[in-house]
């Protein structure tokens, strides 16, 4: 009987991690064939049937990312724009941020949820035009205001419960002390809410860097993108599948690699806030 | 020391930047696209714009089958990804809710694909997708199945893509109901335990009912960007193959960046931001008839 139940148990715990495997394989496997691809020479990378363990290693698809392109140049535009979207979005979104919690003023906050619902591409028209008539395409400038579109609704929204969770007391001791609603925002609000900071300004990071519908339009051969410059690799049909796996690598694994500090608040930069974790 | 203007003004000091920010590259642009919309003007022209009224909202509802059959297509594709998403991400959500060894693993695993970059993301489906190279087709003869076309063939390049979705969203839906999951009471389990209740009747009657708000914000969340859905399309079929795969926002894309229609295709954006609103008025009312 005791026998029989730890039986049951046991085997309840290896269905329990079948099925887990099962479900979270397809997630791992994308990632772990991009990867492989990326250090597989050209006649393995398209062998059929394909190898999945045993496999030529070989750093040619990501020499000839460097060497074929200037993706020297790309990775620096994106890191131009992710950075410079980020730092202008925080300067400006953070007071918004404070004020919308401190003072309660909803209406602001309901126009960055609308924002947020708007189809990118009914921005993309009047900027193109604007940008166009300015002679302000292929400019960082123009990259960094339209990702902007996407990276300050995001941090001013996430910021918003960060800085409701901050003690009113605690202000209000401060402002009765003599204190100015700066020195109140700069000196008291800021340094409490930090980890918020940090993970706001990853996921606007994250956004911009992977924005593909502004940068196609208003980047130019001087300020391409990452995402922008591999969509123009794909066109040329005779390219090396390694190549491709490699710059796919390239550009997806800083954002990987960042995101993981953030883990915990991407949730709920994704969803608004609707759901807190 | 505190200057007195700056003090009792800080109210409205404090959001002016974000305010004036979001006037020019958010609020200015929408108005502009309205106002476009009622016009008729090729970017490409020398021209000027002329105004034609409601011309263009006429010619889209009523004279352009392919606009019409790109909001099925629209609507098609986002309820059949958001659907999937929902069904595996809430079952994943139920199978995970539980101390496990590996847990920590489960949530990072589940972070990247919805990080990860989606042009990238859409090269590697690309590369798998292959019909005669691909490790899809390869691994479909493994388990005695005959390969597909994937992207490569009218019929099934919706489907392809939406698989692409369902990949890197279920984990979206997972951790939202995760979340919901957690914060759910213990005592109805309690009382419909002595009561003698079966986990199934359990899971129909208490756990479904309590979760439904949950679930009702993350469909909303992944309706309003499904329907908006673009960069993996454009990457991966770019509307083709004969049109299979062209959403609202594909044709609209095209009839701006290639035609330079910048009116029409202006109505067309108005219609789409119409269709997102759309559905989450009605998935917002969903969600308070659920909460009762």
């Amino acid at each position: 009987m005791v026998r029989g139940s730890a039986t049951r148990r046991w085997l309840g715990t290896a269905g329990f991690y079948a099925l887990a495997v099962l479900f979270m394989l397809p997630t791992a496997f994308v990632f772990y064939w991009m990867l492989t691809l990326s250090l597989k020479p050209q006649v393995e990378a398209t062998a059929f049937p394909p190898s999945f363990v045993r496999f030529t290693v070989t750093l040619a698809g990501y020499r000839e990312v460097f060497t074929k392109y200037p993706f020297v140049l790309y990775t620096w535009n994106s890191l131009v724009v992710a950075t410079g979207c980020t730092l202008l979005g925080l300067v400006v979104g953070l007071p918004a941020a404070y004020s919308i919690a401190r003072w309660r003023q909803q209406r602001l906050a309901v126009v960055i949820l609308v924002a947020r619902i708007i189809p990118g591409i009914a921005y993309l028209i009047p900027w193109y035009i604007f940008f166009r008539s300015l002679r302000m395409v292929d400019t960082y400038g123009a990259l960094i205001l339209t990702h902007l579109i996407v990276g300050l609704p995001i941090i001013i929204w996430v910021m918003i419960s960060f800085f409701e969770d901050v003690p009113a007391d605690l202000a209000d001791a401060a402002l009765i002390d003599g204190c100015s609603h700066f020195g109140v925002f700069g000196r008291i609000a800021l340094p409490l809410v930090k980890p918020g900071v940090v993970a706001t300004a990853i996921l606007s990071f994250v956004f911009s860097w992977n924005n593909f519908l502004f940068s196609v339009i208003l980047a130019g051969r001087s300020t391409r993108t990452l995402p922008i410059a591999v969509y123009t690799m794909i066109s040329y049909e005779e390219i090396n599948w390694g190549t491709l796996a490699a710059a796919a690598t390239l550009i997806t694994l800083p954002v990987l690699l960042v995101a993981l500090l953030a883990q915990r608040h991407i949730v709920t930069g994704l969803t608004f806030g609707a759901v807190k974790q | 020391m505190r200057s007195s203007f700056t003090h009792r003004h800080a109210p409205w000091l404090f959001p002016a930047p974000a305010v004036a920010l979001v006037a020019v590259i958010i609020v200015y642009p929408i108005a502009y696209t309205g106002w476009m919309s009622l016009h008729e003007w090729f970017a490409s022209s020398l021209a000027r714009p002329r105004f034609i009224g409601l011309g263009n909202y006429a010619r889209i509802l009523l004279g352009d089958p392919r606009f019409r059959e790109a909001v099925v297509r629209t609507i098609y594709f986002t309820v059949l990804a958001v659907a999937a998403e929902t069904v595996l991400g809430v079952a994943m959500a139920l199978l995970f809710n539980r101390e496990f060894w590996g847990r920590g693993l489960l949530r990072t695993l589940a972070i990247l694909p919805m990080v990860a970059t989606p042009t990238a993301i859409a090269l590697v489906f690309v590369m798998m997708y292959h019909p005669t190279l691909g490790v899809a087709n390869y691994l479909l003869t493994v388990v005695g199945l005959s390969g597909f076309r994937w992207t490569y063939s009218s019929q099934t390049a919706l489907y392809a893509i939406a698989v692409v979705d369902v990949w890197q969203w279920t984990p979206l839906i997972m951790l939202i109901a995760l979340a919901g999951l957690a914060s759910l009471p213990r005592e109805p389990y309690e009382a419909a335990h002595l009561d003698g209740a079966s986990t199934w009747q359990a899971f129909w009657h208490i756990t479904l009912p309590l979760l439904r708000p949950t679930i009702v914000v993350a469909i909303l969340f992944r309706a309003i960007d499904a329907l908006k859905t673009f960069d993996v399309i454009f990457v991966m079929t770019q509307g083709g193959p004969a049109n299979a795969t062209e959403t609202i926002n594909l044709l609209l894309f095209n009839q701006a960046f290639s035609y330079f229609n910048m009116g029409y295709a202006s109505s067309m954006a108005v219609a789409l931001f119409a269709l997102v609103m759309g559905a989450s008025l009605i998935l917002i009312k969903a969600r308070r008839t659920a909460a009762w």
